[in-house]
């Protein structure tokens, strides 16, 4: 593998508008506003944040399924929002995806073999040993008996689809994987055994992911990085710790604290976020964020804060009156 | 394992040890969605009755001409001498006999049997070429339009409304016989192909409409499911797309709608026949039989009911066997 300077994955200003067709003449809906973040090869980014941000628009948006309004996505030195379909056919290699409802996203009519070798067959790829012992290889790295090739996605359960649809978007041997929502659709016990998959494939392939989930746990779990979206945008980036331990932005420390606590009784004591009539088809001015932000002054319906790093660390932020110091000071107190 | 190939190829089979866990996984491994909907058509008794008469009115159908052969009357003989003076077969039940299993004609005195057998011919020759026209039409136009969408969508779109808004049986009125004169003109005689022809036309023009609007709804449904968005992030082409990906999930309501176009278009033939623009009297077609036979309805009620009961038969296996097929084919169904 040829190492590139620079990250594996660079996106600059993404936007994705969709029109909106009606009665009524309205702006489009913008789903992503202007991201930029970086992936550097081998890390796990997770991308956080309430229904309707923009986190799965991004996602297609990275493996190109749909085509960004503006913006660049930089994979491996080469623009990917700039390729045509035969130059981006290599590149596809190199970036998957892995989708939510592991039963839709396998074909019902083709053997788990058959599906998990697609990839090889569409990029023309003979791999050493053959495609049918690629195959094999591939699910028994995912866990899967390799004897079940020739079955059905109907006689798997829903574990077991998901094992299948990450053995496809491990086929051609990428190196950036994008998962969108890969647990949301499993059971509980079910989603650890996947979560600790998806971590194992990280350590021993030095995959890249991009986790998109609203799922803080499994972020936590997996990522190195965490980005927080809002409607659209980025509100804060930075490592795990920084994000889960001291976040800057009022909306992480709202979303954050608004993960139930298994051991803690009674009402949960978290800044209670107020309305929720933002819709990315007519964001506020200024900070998106200032119409439900306990904070919110002035200057923030004036100005828009950009993403900015403060203490010298990972951390970026874009809030005019950022927050600092740990989130949950009696509980770090009682971890020291 | 084996050291020679051909060693290995008689001893697998009985080599025990852990080879054979293997290969008992694999045999009750992997049953397709094919495999499951014959055994699902297997264990349905009404499908097997159906499919079972199916055949055999296909193979009656296929060997008519044998069948000529052995029973020794052709479709085109007349037997006047059988017929008393009102032009009514002589003997019981339209003239039924050892020698004419279904009785004869009244007026031209033909044998009743051999002209259903090429009747069947005829009326399944003009519904399954009009049923499998239908299907291609209508899937070729059903796929374009839901794949690609667009501005092809709403063109193929209107054109299926339009094409419903006509009013069949009206068209087919006017159309038939002024085919027939332009293309043949006032006093020639009109080959019989050329009936079945015209008659294979209308139904496809105006059958497929049906299957177009399911396949485009199908078509639209699946192409916003994950395996497709997955198949397209792996860089699949639209060749892929469309073979590959979309058909085999299309087949099943394919199936169930061109098994259910075939009976449609058997009794559309003997409708059509029956009001006198679809076949020429030469032509044995079950719609021509009832059309003469409804003079005679008091005095040779026989004559009604052999066509009746067989064209019944026919439409009834058919309807049932598309019934049935669609419940194998469905995956969801928990027989």
């Amino acid at each position: 593998m040829v190492d590139e300077p620079g990250p594996l994955l660079r996106v600059r200003g993404l936007t994705k508008h969709f029109p909106v067709r009606g009665r009524r003449r309205c702006g489009p809906v913008r789903a992503v506003d202007g991201l930029d973040f970086e992936v550097q090869a081998g890390e796990t980014l997770g991308l956080v944040g309430e229904s309707g941000c923009g986190k799965s628009t991004t996602g297609r948006l990275l493996v190109r399924l749909l085509d960004p309004t503006g913006g660049s996505i930089e994979f491996a030195g080469r623009d990917l929002t700039r390729a045509g379909r035969r130059q981006l056919r290599p590149l596809r290699a190199q970036l998957q995806i892995i989708f939510q409802d592991p039963y839709a996203s396998l074909n019902p009519r083709h053997p788990v073999g058959q599906i998990i070798a697609t990839p090889l067959r569409v990029n023309r790829i003979n791999p050493p040993g053959g495609t049918k012992a690629r195959v094999r290889d591939l699910m028994e790295l995912v866990g899967l008996n390799p004897d079940h090739d020739n079955r059905y996605p109907h006689e798997f359960s829903g574990g077991q689809c998901q094992r299948v649809g990450i053995a496809r978007a491990l086929a051609t041997g990428p190196r950036l994987v994008v998962a969108d929502e890969p647990v949301s659709a499993l059971d509980v016990s079910i989603q650890a055994q996947v979560v600790n998959l998806l971590r194992r494939l990280h350590r021993d392939l030095g995959l890249a992911f991009v986790l998109i989930s609203h799922d803080l746990a499994v972020v936590r779990h997996l990522c190195q990085r965490v980005a927080v979206m809002y409607l659209g945008r980025i509100v804060e980036i930075g490592d795990r710790d920084d994000i889960y331990e001291r976040p800057q932005h009022p909306y992480t420390r709202a979303l954050l604290s608004a993960v139930p606590q298994v051991g803690q009784l009674g009402p949960a004591r978290w800044p209670g976020l107020t309305g929720d009539g933002t819709t990315p088809l007519d964001p506020p001015s200024g900070c998106r964020f200032r119409t439900r932000c306990p904070k919110a002054r002035e200057r923030c319906a004036v100005e828009e804060p950009a993403l900015t790093r403060r203490d010298g660390g990972g951390q970026a932020t874009a809030c005019h009156f950022p927050d600092s110091g740990p989130l949950r000071p009696e509980r770090v107190r009682a971890a020291a | 394992m084996s050291l020679s190939p051909v060693d290995g190829t008689v001893r697998a089979p009985i080599e025990p040890g852990g080879a054979a866990g293997g290969s008992r996984a694999r045999r009750t491994a992997g049953r397709s969605p094919g495999q499951l909907v014959w055994l699902r058509l297997r264990a349905d008794r009404t499908a097997l009755v159906s499919g079972a008469t199916l055949v055999l009115f296909l193979l009656v159908a296929l060997a008519a001409p044998l069948i000529e052969l052995a029973y020794g009357i052709g479709p085109q003989d007349q037997f006047q001498g059988k017929l008393d003076g009102f032009g009514l077969p002589l003997g019981h039940a339209g003239g039924v006999s050892g020698e004419h299993f279904f009785g004869l004609e009244p007026g031209l005195g033909r044998d009743v049997f051999i002209r259903l057998v090429y009747g069947l011919r005829t009326s399944l020759l003009v519904a399954v070429t009009a049923a499998v026209l239908t299907a291609v039409i209508g899937v070729v136009l059903g796929t374009l339009a839901g794949y690609l969408g667009g501005w092809l969508d709403a063109v193929v779109t209107w054109i299926t409304d339009l094409t419903l808004a006509l009013p069949f049986l009206v068209v087919a009125l006017a159309l038939t016989p002024m085919l027939t004169l332009r293309l043949h003109g006032q006093r020639d005689a009109v080959p019989p192909a050329f009936g079945v022809g015209v008659l294979i036309v209308i139904f496809a023009v105006f059958g497929w409409t049906g299957t177009a609007r399911l396949v485009r709804g199908q078509v639209i449904a699946l192409r916003e499911r994950e395996f497709v968005a997955a198949a397209r992030a792996s860089g699949a082409g639209p060749g892929h797309m469309l073979f590959r990906q979309l058909l085999p999930n299309l087949w099943a309501p394919i199936l169930v709608s061109f098994s259910l176009a075939v009976p449609q278009f058997v009794t559309g033939e003997a409708a059509l026949s029956f009001i006198g623009v679809g076949l020429t009297e030469e032509t044995p077609s079950f719609g021509r039989m009832i059309h003469r036979s409804l003079g005679y309805l008091q005095t040779d009620p026989a004559f009604v009911f052999f066509p009746g009961v067989l064209i019944f038969a026919l439409v009834f296996a058919v309807n049932l066997f598309g019934d049935a097929l669609r419940d194998a084919l469905d995956p969801k169904s928990s027989r």
